[in-house]
């Protein structure tokens, strides 16, 4: 109880004169700051683009390739395959109707509008229930493209990424000119980067007779990707893989993000040691400057212990301090910044938003607190065993 | 019959420093006794400070037993001696010691922090302490808002709040001007006559000693005693 109190009285008497110290400190705030802007800025990165990726797969809706292919660029699947689909049970009905998407895409260029340089973008085909099997997709400017036409709708990431694609406007690939009708949104996710229209004008216009890549199928359940993947696959006109869309999204996130959190958190480490022998500096200076405060306070008869404590949280605060500039930095000038990569997967542009997370953020704050503890431990040994009668001498 | 508060018996002190070795106290003897005011001088360097410093436990010697109130301090451990400190004695430093976010209220109550005082005991009782050096007025002034003799009373209160038996003043009128150390020197007088605190002060200022019972002359770590004027 008595060294409670004694821990209290030290710890408050080094926070009060904190300010008159901050010039000394601002080393160590500065480098956990700079560590947990890299770190949240660098895996905001993975999050954000995981997040898209992510968010562009529902759990009941399934896709469907040929056996084998690990991306709809390298499948291929003829109508008599979508119909045995189509028919296959675990398949949403609207009525009779299934719920499904058959989906061709080819690869565009159009102009960045950033660098002016060309870039990959997916043109996907879908079939009349694309709206139906993925989940808040919407029309948000002009309207749907009509059937059977040379029309399209972008999607809103792609349209403020790239030129030409305003709704009204015509855009030209190839042989081909196009109608730009409408702008759709839907959640963020991948799918805002493609632009779409008719799948069979797409079929079309590439020569691409009936065949599509994929089919889009909006499942009964989520316990139907099962029913489905079992009856296709038993079904011996059919060669065929099952998977659930956010399980494709997500398989085709993992390189790119894990790349990043490869390159992220070593570079937080390298970094966090840095900032510990910065928070070390700083403290064994705090700690000299106070030698006669704390010998004050020895000879009045205050433990070690309190001593020791009040440094150490000292140091814990300096680090606390850092880290929320840090992440509020990070947060302030990375969250929602908008790049696009190409992925490796489709072999085309995606667009996605750095995401400072709030996960992020409190992982930052987690090694803030660790660099304020390491950092502040030995100067606070220091501090402790402060040879009480030299000090006074040195006053 | 009087009672002897402090003892030294045979105390040497040698610092090592590097590879040399400075011998400042070698086998000294003194005895204080309860109600003594006893004025320690001589020149620097002769080993005062090393003398209070082991007399208020906060340094140990390298040879000899300080007993102080029937304790022997060389035997107790570190954190007992820090216990022993926060109720036994009281430092007066040439330069107060101040902690200066604190004002004169609460530097006083430090010491009490270290008890199982309520708050309000010890705002009381530094209120008192207060009132006795004269400064209860300046309660709630920070230490750069008082001149040299008032922080001196400030310390001298925080000195005496937690009620030793023996006051340590190292050079405790060494910052001030005469007339301002006059009023501290008769301070302590009045602590020593009326408190009965035993006082222990260094100076190397005569007419200060004056005010001791006595005064001893300390040459390369030995004493020797002269008449008080
Ligand atoms: N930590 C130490 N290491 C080595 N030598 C020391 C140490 N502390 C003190 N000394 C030496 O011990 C001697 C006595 O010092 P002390 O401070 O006791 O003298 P003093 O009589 O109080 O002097 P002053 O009047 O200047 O205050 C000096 O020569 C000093 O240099
Ligand atoms: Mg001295």
């Amino acid at each position: 109880m008595k060294v409670i109190n004694q821990i209290a009285a030290v710890t408050a008497l080094n926070v009060r004169n904190l300010p008159q110290r901050l010039g000394g400190s601002l080393v160590a705030i500065v480098g956990v700051a700079a560590v947990v802007l890299v770190f949240a800025a660098v895996l905001s990165m993975a999050a954000g683009f995981e997040r898209t990726m992510v968010s562009a797969g529902s759990e009941d809706t399934a896709i469907v390739m040929r056996a084998g292919a690990t991306a709809e660029l390298n499948s291929g699947l003829g109508n008599d395959d979508v119909q045995i689909v189509r028919n296959a049970p675990g398949v949403l009905r609207d009525g009779d109707e299934p719920v499904v998407s058959p989906e061709l895409y080819v690869v565009v260029d159009i102009v960045k509008k950033s660098t002016g340089d060309d870039a990959n973008v997916p043109l996907r085909g879908v079939g009349s229930g694309a709206f139906d099997v993925r989940s808040g997709v919407e029309i948000v400017a002009g309207r749907m493209f009509e059937e059977g036409r040379n029309e399209l709708i972008v999607g809103r990431a792609a349209q403020q990424e790239f030129a030409g694609l305003d709704v009204g406007g015509e855009i030209r690939f190839g042989q081909t000119t196009w109608n730009v009708v409408g702008v759709f949104a839907a959640n963020g996710s991948v799918s805002e980067s493609e632009l779409w229209t008719d799948v069979r004008v797409l079929q079309t216009m590439y020569r691409r007779g009936n065949s599509v890549q994929s089919v889009r199928v909006r499942l009964e359940s989520p316990g139907a990707l099962e029913t489905l993947g079992t009856a296709l696959a038993e079904d011996p006109r059919i060669e065929v893989d099952v998977r659930s869309e956010r399980d494709y999204y997500a398989s085709q996130a993992a390189p790119l993000s894990q790349f990043i959190r490869i390159v992220g958190y070593p570079l937080t480490v390298l970094m966090a040691i840095g900032a510990v022998f910065g928070a070390l500096n700083s403290m064994y200076a705090s700690v000299s400057v106070r030698g006669k405060e704390i010998a004050t306070l020895r000879a009045l008869g205050f433990g070690p212990l309190p001593v020791l404590v009040s440094t150490i949280v000292e140091s814990t605060l300096l680090a606390l301090v850092g880290g929320l500039a840090g992440g509020a930095l990070a947060y302030v000038a990375f969250n929602g910044f908008r790049v696009s990569t190409l992925n490796g997967a489709s072999f085309s542009q995606v667009v996605f938003d750095f995401a400072v997370t709030p996960e992020l953020l409190s992982q930052g704050l987690v090694a803030a607190l660790i660099i304020g503890l390491v950092g502040g431990f030995f100067p606070a040994l220091r501090a402790a065993r402060l040879p009480v009668a030299q000090a006074l001498r040195e006053l | 019959m009087t009672e002897i508060l402090a003892k030294l018996e045979h105390v040497s002190r040698v610092y090592q420093k590097g590879r040399e070795k400075v011998d400042v106290l070698h086998e000294l003897d003194l005895e204080i006794e309860k109600g003594d005011f006893l004025a320690l001088m001589g020149p620097s360097g002769s080993g005062k400070t090393t003398l209070l410093n082991l007399l208020g436990g906060l340094d140990r010697p390298t040879g000899g037993t300080v007993t102080v109130g029937g304790q022997e301090l060389s035997a107790m451990s570190n954190s007992q001696l820090s216990g022993w400190r926060s109720t036994h004695v009281g430092f007066i430093f040439q330069f107060y010691n101040l902690l200066p976010v604190l004002t004169a209220q609460k530097n006083v109550e430090l010491p009490l922090l270290l008890t199982n005082m309520s708050g309000k005991e010890r705002s009381r009782r530094a209120g008192i302490a207060l009132e006795i050096v004269g400064l209860a007025d300046r309660a709630n002034h920070k230490p750069r808002e008082l001149s040299g003799g008032q922080e001196q009373r400030v310390a001298i209160a925080r000195a005496i709040v937690s009620d030793p038996e023996l006051l340590l003043c190292d050079e405790p009128t060494g910052d001030l001007d005469r007339q301002t150390a006059d009023e501290i020197l008769k301070l302590l007088q009045t602590l020593n006559r009326e408190h009965g605190k035993t006082i222990i002060m260094v100076t190397h200022d005569a007419q200060a000693a004056e005010y001791a019972q006595r005064t001893l002359h300390m040459d390369k770590g030995k004493l020797e005693a002269r008449a008080a004027a």
